[in-house]
């Protein structure tokens, strides 16, 4: 895959020896000639010194023939426009934005990026997972919102705790797709015992979801 | 537009141009909204400036959330950053469907970019640059039909 990043530093050098050590081809715009200069020191892919939202930069880092555009650059308006050119004047097929403000996932995603990615929300979901401030936590929506993946804690005193996941007979448009217990993930087949203390990754349609969670939290 | 019919602008940036402009709206009896992201830019607006200022981030939502810009009739963005505007400019037109959305554009060379993205852009250099000009070229008309004999 011909991946084209726009930005810098640390995020970007990383991702791009990533990328190289997966066999893709990599390309990094950045508009600070010292910081192209330390890249190209480091990496082994072609570094376009330029401004990444404008139209002869992109071309000459061959944003015509790229599968990919990652625009990763501290602002997100400067990544709105990298994507949105990349998709509109070069076809890119796939565009990603990394943004600040989490509610800009959605305003981008309405602007016709492919995606755009909150580091912020991403970050503040790991924190809550590994925390557990809360015995149910939304992890994502996929499948186009329609599909939540849902993590939810055991407790003693839930009414599914001590049972077989063949007892409990969920509804049909919801899984238990995984058990965290003890720090090890565990596929369930239908003998599988839930126990107290285990982390469940749930997935459900919306009309099961509420029904569910009751069923599984007592509460 | 009609001075009698006062409508409610938003006015992103309140540098030179975008406080020349506030001052200018607010005057006619326009309802302004000014949004900068720093609290001194609001220094520069005139005494008699009665509109509502917002110290903050344009591209940050919830700014322009707290801005009504859902209400808004007219929305202005001026910064010097051309992303901004554009990010400013198509999150009023697409999002909060303003039905008038004007854009600097700050950098001459960013003008085909505006157009593409359907943004009505209006660029200060290229309109003094053509004064310039044409002011000269006038002039130097006169001086050839002088110059004949």
């Amino acid at each position: 895959m011909n991946i084209l990043i726009v930005g810098g530093e640390k995020l970007v050098y990383f991702l791009s020896r990533l990328f190289f050590s997966k066999g893709h081809t990599v390309t990094v715009i950045n508009r600070d000639r010292r910081e192209c200069t330390r890249l190209a020191r480091r990496l082994k892919g072609t570094i376009v010194h330029g401004d990444g939202s404008d139209l002869i930069a992109l071309e000459e880092a061959g944003a015509r023939s790229a599968d990919a555009v990652l625009a990763a650059t501290p602002n997100d308006e400067d990544n709105l426009v990298i994507c949105q050119l990349a998709s509109l004047h070069f076809a890119v097929p796939r565009t990603l934005a990394l943004v600040n403000d989490p509610d800009n996932e959605e305003v981008f995603q309405k602007l016709q990026i492919t995606s755009a990615l909150s580091v912020t929300r991403l970050l503040a979901g790991l924190i809550e997972q590994t925390t557990e401030f809360d015995d149910v936590i939304n992890l994502f929506p996929a499948g186009e919102g329609k599909l939540n993946i849902t993590q939810v804690s055991l407790k003693e005193t839930s009414p599914v705790a001590g049972k077989t996941l063949m007892e409990i007979a969920l509804p049909e448009s919801s899984l238990i797709a995984s058990i965290m217990r003890n720090g090890e993930p565990i596929v369930p087949r239908g003998p599988t015992e839930l126990l107290a203390g285990d982390r469940l990754i749930l997935i459900t349609l919306p009309k099961s979801h509420g029904s569910v969670l009751k069923r599984l939290t007592g509460g | 537009m009609s001075p009698q019919q006062s409508l409610f602008i938003v006015v992103v940036g309140c540098g030179r141009l975008g406080s020349y402009i506030v001052d200018r709206l607010s005057f006619y009896g326009h309802y302004l909204v000014v949004i900068d992201i720093n609290a001194s830019a609001f220094d520069v607006l005139s005494s008699q400036f009665s509109g509502f200022q917002i110290e903050g981030d344009a591209t940050e939502y919830a700014v322009l959330k707290r801005a009504k810009l859902e209400n808004a009739d007219l929305v202005i963005a001026t910064t010097e950053r051309d992303n901004v505007n554009l990010m400013v400019a198509q999150i009023a037109k697409k999002i909060f469907k303003v039905p008038q959305v004007m854009a600097r554009v700050f950098d001459p060379k960013r003008a085909q970019v505006y157009r593409d993205f359907g943004i009505e852009g209006i660029c200060p250099i290229t309109i003094a640059g053509d004064a310039f000009l044409s002011s000269y070229l006038k002039e130097s008309v006169i001086l050839t039909e002088e110059g004949v004999p």
